[in-house]
């Protein structure tokens, strides 16, 4: 990311960086993540191995929040099965904006192992909130996870933070055309 | 004990309501029992001295297509030894007693079989659903059950 690169070689005049606003917000929205976490099965033990010192989760600045009050994004990690799937779109709505979700292993992307005889699974968490990051794996490894997290970051890093209802108008006036 | 050892008592004690011993020797046995009767016969297996059945290791549902069932499998931790009760039940209105009161570990046991095979434990304390939706319908795990399109609003098939 830009910022970080600029402090490696900055500007003449003294340490003075010149870039856009909207960089150093991201900047800091993009390594300061706080997630809530929704463990549901077996992937949820895989994310306790990537959380533990081996892996070591928390290099990202991430901070595990009990209440999704206070969660930047949720990782949905497991067997999403009906009676939780109100329970996840219940925590997804208690979110502030702006908010992203990290769907992990097969079951919660599709279903999984169950995705053909599973009456009481949900196939893809995506059918009930918006996923923005899928980790594939039965279960994912947590290389595999956190390849997912830099891609969350990355996403948080390109987006356009101001003027967003001006752009959506713009963006709905040419749909509508 | 063995279980025909078992059966003997029981058809003693009992009579008519011990019906027969199935399955292959020497394993497989169990005592196929009538199912008003198998709360009666459970306590007289935990209470009884050379007995002794203690704990209750598995209750669960069956489905035989023509009618349903329930299997216990008991042990006894002071004689080391298991047995197997069966009883069966018709489809249409499946009833069996409790046996809640006997051995306390029954209570969830039942509820599963009451969950996915739609038994209903006749004097149960709390016969609700335990592992799907409280509102969720039909009996998961019996041979004729057909997932659902839909559970509220949600697509179930993939
Ligand atoms: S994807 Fe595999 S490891 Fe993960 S919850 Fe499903 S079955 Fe378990």
């Amino acid at each position: 990311m830009g910022l970080l690169d600029r402090l490696d070689n900055p500007f003449e005049g003294g340490g003075i960086i010149l870039g856009k606003v909207e960089d150093l917000l991201n900047w800091g929205r993009s390594k300061s993540d706080w997630y809530l976490h929704f463990g549901l099965a077996c992937c949820a033990i895989e994310f306790m191995a990537a959380n533990a010192s081996h892996f070591d989760f928390m290099r990202f600045g991430t901070i595990p929040r009990p209440s999704p009050r206070q969660a930047d994004f949720i990782i949905v990690s497991g067997t999403v099965t009906m009676k939780m799937a109100e329970r996840v779109i219940r925590l997804y709505e208690q979110m502030a904006e702006p908010k992203y979700v990290l769907s992990m292993g097969s079951c919660a992307n599709s279903g999984g192992p169950y995705w053909e005889h599973g009456y009481h699974v949900l196939k893809g968490v995506d059918r009930i909130i918006p996923v923005d990051v899928y980790i594939p794996g039965c279960p994912p490894r947590p290389e595999a996870f956190f390849e997912g997290m830099v891609k969350l970051q990355k996403k948080i890093n390109e987006q356009q933070i101001f003027n967003k209802r001006k752009r959506l108008e713009e963006e709905d006036k040419k749909l509508s055309a | 004990m063995n279980t025909q050892e078992i059966f003997e008592v029981l058809k003693e004690k009992f009579g008519d309501t011990i019906l027969e011993v199935t399955g292959e020797a020497p394993s497989d046995l169990s005592i196929n029992v009538v199912t008003e009767k198998i709360a009666d016969v459970c306590l007289f297996l935990r209470d009884t001295e050379i007995m002794n059945f203690d704990y209750l290791s598995c209750l669960s549902g069956m489905d035989y297509k023509d009618s349903l069932g329930v299997v216990y499998h008991l042990y006894s931790t002071i004689n080391h030894q298991t047995v197997v009760l069966k009883v069966k039940t018709n489809r249409e209105n499946p009833s069996v007693p409790t046996v809640e009161r006997i051995w306390k570990t029954a209570n969830w046991h039942e509820r599963e079989a009451y969950d996915m095979y739609g038994i209903q434990f006749a004097g149960h304390p709390n016969m609700i659903r335990i592992l799907t939706c409280y509102d969720w319908e039909g009996w998961p795990l019996r041979k004729d059950y057909k997932t659902p399109e839909a559970y509220h609003g949600i697509k179930v098939p993939y």
